[in-house]
């Protein structure tokens, strides 16, 4: 389990988080939701490390991550699989390179066995025979999914995803929210999504936190999320005419 | 100014931690040679071969005079090419080519976040994207060097040739004439120096990249601006100190 404990996180005199205090709990989709600037993108990065809160905790199954130095923090990180944006892979390296680059850098596997790594790893995101393609020669739905084998391929107590259907078409969002939906399961890892795509919040969102101007204005699941008098909540999830249609038929 | 200072000797404090796995830096090492070793010969030796004729079709211009032994053109040819010519501008041209590739090389991995990615895997990055950058211009620009000296002076001895303004003979007496090491010395001494300002500043520049392609291109600018001041900075050092 991941939790963090009053994060605050200041940039400059802008202060991005305030007082977030939340769990993220292992084999669920923990979902951070809310409007563009809300600090979805700077929790997670407080989350993994990327980004040092200004005050508070972030823990990971008890041991407090922020007070690490970098070689204690390398034991967690290899636990950890994270998929970025813009998927973030190599551009020098090709598919079954990018896959095998953390097993080449951490583990003492022989060729085969990360090359049967990197086959089995491609194949659970459909991806079977890609593995000489360079990302150039990839779809963004393609970079996604390498990015998730690629994260996948330590086999991660901890996944987290920023923006999995940012520059998606809808079905092949929903393809890979349930990939990610069934990668949780399989593994039990405790995954943390960053997003503000209603379809994903409604398909895998197991427990929601809802940020609004830096703080945590709403905790609760995708059930819950429709039933909620929250008015800011209300707002961000029932901002299109065709949810607010759906709202009414619940 | 102590601000970059000091955040420049961190990062460089950084690149040299101890490996996670030697043979994946070895590998990258190997791939920077190439890249800096292999990728610069054609422009070295161009630059190298024009500059040492010129070189010598002036000093035989300068000394044209019956008071002069011919042979002295081809003392100063030998002893500015080596000294000056092939470290020097060397260095000036490698700083274009080399640095502005490391410099927009790291800064676009910066600015789409694959930094981020090498560092969520635990991986010490300045150590793996740097070190081997330096490593391959330690021994890449002397290399580089030595290629440029002796081609410098064949230029100057095909200036000879085509020129007739100097017997080739004479030219060849020139070099081997008074011939002292230590400009050999001064030789080595700033291209192994130069080889690490160039990959450490612009690595330095494009690790620091914030923001998207502009700043991309600014970073390598930069750079390149600020290895080409710090190598004649150290010119002047170690040329200075050391002769």
């Amino acid at each position: 389990m991941i939790e963090t404990q009053s994060v605050y996180k200041k940039f400059g005199d802008n202060e991005v988080l305030k007082d977030i205090t939340a769990q993220f709990r292992p084999g669920k989709n923990n979902l951070i939701i809310g409007t563009s600037g809300s600090g979805k993108t700077t929790l997670l990065k407080c989350i993994v490390g990327l980004h040092e809160p200004t005050s508070g905790d972030v823990l990971y199954d008890n041991q407090n991550f922020t007070d690490m130095h970098f070689k204690e923090r390398v034991h967690i990180r290899k636990e950890i699989g994270m998929l970025f944006q813009n998927s973030a892979l190599f551009d020098s390296m090709n598919v079954e390179q990018n896959i095998m680059f953390p097993l080449n850098l951490f583990t003492d596997m022989s060729h085969s066995e990360k090359l049967d790594r990197a086959n089995f790893c491609l194949e659970r995101v459909n991806l079977a025979g890609k593995n000489k393609l360079f990302p150039s020669e990839l779809s963004g739905g393609m970079k996604k999914r390498v990015g998730i084998a690629r994260a996948i391929s330590m086999q991660p107590k901890y996944l987290f995803v920023d923006e999995p259907n940012s520059g998606l078409d809808p079905l092949t969002s929903i393809l890979i929210d349930h990939l990610i939906a069934e990668i949780t399961q399989e593994y039990n890892t405790t995954t943390v999504v960053v997003t503000h795509d209603m379809n994903s919040v409604m398909g895998i969102g197991d427990h929601i936190i809802f940020l609004y101007d830096g703080k945590k204005w709403w905790e609760g699941t995708n059930k819950e999320i429709a039933h909620t008098h929250n008015k800011e909540l209300n707002d961000f999830v029932f901002a299109s005419s065709f949810m607010k249609a759906a709202r009414e038929k619940l | 100014m102590f601000h970059v200072l000091g955040r420049y000797i961190l990062l460089m404090r950084l690149s040299f931690r101890k490996p996670e796995k030697f043979s994946v830096y070895w590998a990258e090492v190997m791939r920077e040679m190439v890249s800096q070793g292999v990728g610069s010969l054609g422009i070295i030796a161009i630059i190298s071969v024009f500059i040492g004729a010129v070189a010598t079709v002036q000093v035989a211009f300068q000394l044209s005079s019956p008071l002069v032994p011919q042979s002295i053109a081809g003392s100063i040819a030998r002893d500015s090419t080596i000294l000056e010519f092939s470290p020097t501008i060397s260095a000036l041209v490698l700083a274009g080519r080399i640095g502005s590739s490391i410099a927009s090389q790291i800064g676009t991995m910066r600015v789409t976040e694959q930094i981020d990615a090498l560092e969520i895997m635990g991986v010490n990055t300045p150590g793996y994207l740097i070190s081997p950058k330096i490593l391959s211009g330690l021994s890449m620009i002397p290399l580089l060097t030595i290629i440029s000296v002796v081609l410098g002076l064949s230029g100057g001895y095909l200036a000879c040739v085509l020129s007739r303004d100097i017997a080739p003979a004479d030219f060849v007496v020139g070099l081997r004439d008074s011939f002292k090491p230590i400009i050999v010395t001064v030789c080595a001494v700033k291209s192994i120096a130069f080889g690490f300002i160039i990959t450490s500043v612009c690595s330095y520049f494009g690790f620091y990249t914030s923001g998207g392609a502009l700043e991309v291109g600014q970073s390598a600018t930069k750079g390149v601006v600020f290895s080409c001041i710090w190598i004649l900075f150290a010119d002047l050092i170690i040329t200075s100190t050391i002769l």
